[in-house]
């Protein structure tokens, strides 16, 4: 199987390739088109703010190549914010691939923004991404744009209300936590994708 | 519901993990990829890896073992020491840190927090706040603490520097009470409390811990979102799982179902 992690310049690459790595799977880093269409899986990482994260991907050339892929993609943080249509952050236009909006959490007392830390994931549809998935199972996440509850949800988190943890919309998923951080849930979680 | 994080930091130096009393005489306490294997088993939520002597001998951290960890680790990790820019943060987070924590070099030079906001997003930069009370009562904030000889005492309050620190993009803040570091006391409850004030980022409480009790009041008294501490997990004296059973017992969100899991 090939599986790759598009260059976006996200600096938890390494991070997401060692994941893999230590699920058996090497998966090759590139910008290149060609390469990124053959793959059977492709995941789009990314840590950093949404109008760079665009703004890279339409310097490579990528907005078309990534819109119309096939085959199963997963965006993990900023990359699964990068495939909804429009984010908050910097009134950035995204790639548009899942029907959502990404919006700034609110600060209120008790809950800091950025939303750091491990949370608890809860189900919120079936779908084969979340196989073996426990109810309350933990990850970890750092972010301060988050995805709100819609038909596109497969998880949701509380963090003063809720919102989406984990999104798909046809081949296209994504995880809001980082499954390379989240020990072995997140491992759970980065098999299912490469099952898909 | 976010849970509170238990945080083991690893000073290193030479390659390897140290400890000190406050701050002196450090004494090996094991292997850097070893520990970090251990503490990732025993459901630590987060290892923060501090060079404490980078930032002293002006060079930045050796990301050989940055890299080793990030391979092996599959727990967040911050790593500290001497990263004085974009370009040196850059390299640490791409040898796979989670985040960077800067302390002295923002001392030093305050727009670096600006830039390394800018560059990776605040979510990667923590700001670590060595703080000491001064005779006057004061708290005070303390530069190149990892070499004795070399720590200097600055003007600037403690507070105004988390302030000022957050308003450039601090996305997280370490707060280490150095007048109860090493010695096993508790935290500094009373400048933990003061500190979650004007702290509207997550703040992490360093300095002190010896008990159980420690943690838990750092928690539910100063209200932190986060507890580090070294020599109690280091020398062996408080397990994670343990602390984090007692935490439970006494109402704070831990996470726990991972340590059953790994077992």
């Amino acid at each position: 199987m090939s599986v790759v992690l598009v260059d976006a310049g996200g600096t938890n690459i390494g991070s997401v390739r060692y994941a893999l790595q230590r699920l058996g799977v090497d998966a090759s880093l590139t910008a290149d088109a060609s390469q990124i269409r053959s793959a059977d899986k492709v995941i789009l990482p990314g840590v950093g703010a949404a109008s760079p994260g665009m703004a890279r991907l339409r310097e490579l050339q990528l907005v078309d190549v990534i819109r119309s892929l096939t085959q199963p993609v997963l965006g993990v943080c900023l990359g699964m914010q990068l495939l909804c249509t429009h984010s908050e952050e910097s009134d950035t236009d995204c790639l548009g691939v899942i029907p959502a909006d990404v919006s700034r959490f609110r600060e209120a007392p008790g809950f800091c923004v950025p939303h750091m830390g491990w949370n608890r994931l809860s189900s919120a549809a079936k779908h084969p991404l979340l196989k073996n998935l426990e109810e309350g199972d933990w990850a970890y996440f750092v972010h301060s744009y988050a995805v709100p509850i819609g038909n596109y949800t497969l998880a949701s988190t509380d963090y003063g209300s809720g919102f989406s943890s984990i999104i798909a919309s046809g081949n296209f998923h994504g995880m809001q936590f980082h499954p390379e951080r989240s020990a072995s849930v997140g491992a759970k979680l980065l098999k299912n994708f490469l099952e898909l | 519901m976010l849970s509170r994080r238990i945080i083991p930091c690893l000073d290193v130096r030479d390659g390897k993990v140290v400890k000190g009393v406050r701050f002196r005489d450090h004494v090996v306490m094991g292997e850097i990829v070893e520990l970090a294997l251990r503490y990732r088993d025993e459901g630590a939520d987060e290892l923060v890896f501090y060079d404490i002597t980078a930032s002293p001998e002006g060079r930045s951290v050796d990301r050989g073992w940055v890299e080793r960890v990030a391979r092996v680790i599959d727990i967040p990790f911050c790593v500290a020491g001497g990263i004085r820019s974009v370009e040196e943060a850059r390299a640490v987070l791409h040898a796979g840190a989670d985040k960077i924590s800067v302390n002295s070099p923002a001392l030093e030079r305050p727009e670096l927090i600006d830039e390394l906001a800018a560059a990776f997003g605040v979510q990667c930069v923590v700001v670590g706040i060595d703080s000491m009370r001064d005779a006057d009562g004061e708290w005070r904030v303390r530069q190149y603490t990892g070499d004795p000889s070399k720590t200097r005492s600055l003007s600037r309050g403690t507070l105004e520097w988390m302030i000022e620190a957050q308003r450039r993009g601090a996305g997280e803040i370490v707060l280490n009470c150095m007048d109860s570091d090493g010695v096993r006391k508790g935290y500094d409850l009373e400048q933990l409390t003061a500190a979650r004030e004007v702290c509207s980022v997550p703040l992490i409480a360093s300095g002190g811990a010896g008990a159980m009790e420690h943690f838990r009041d750092a928690f539910t008294q100063a209200g932190v979102d986060g507890a580090l501490a070294a020599s109690v997990f280091h020398s062996g004296a408080m397990a994670i799982p343990e602390l984090k059973g007692y935490l439970q017992q006494q109402g704070v969100v831990v996470r726990l179902q991972e340590m059953a899991a790994n077992e």
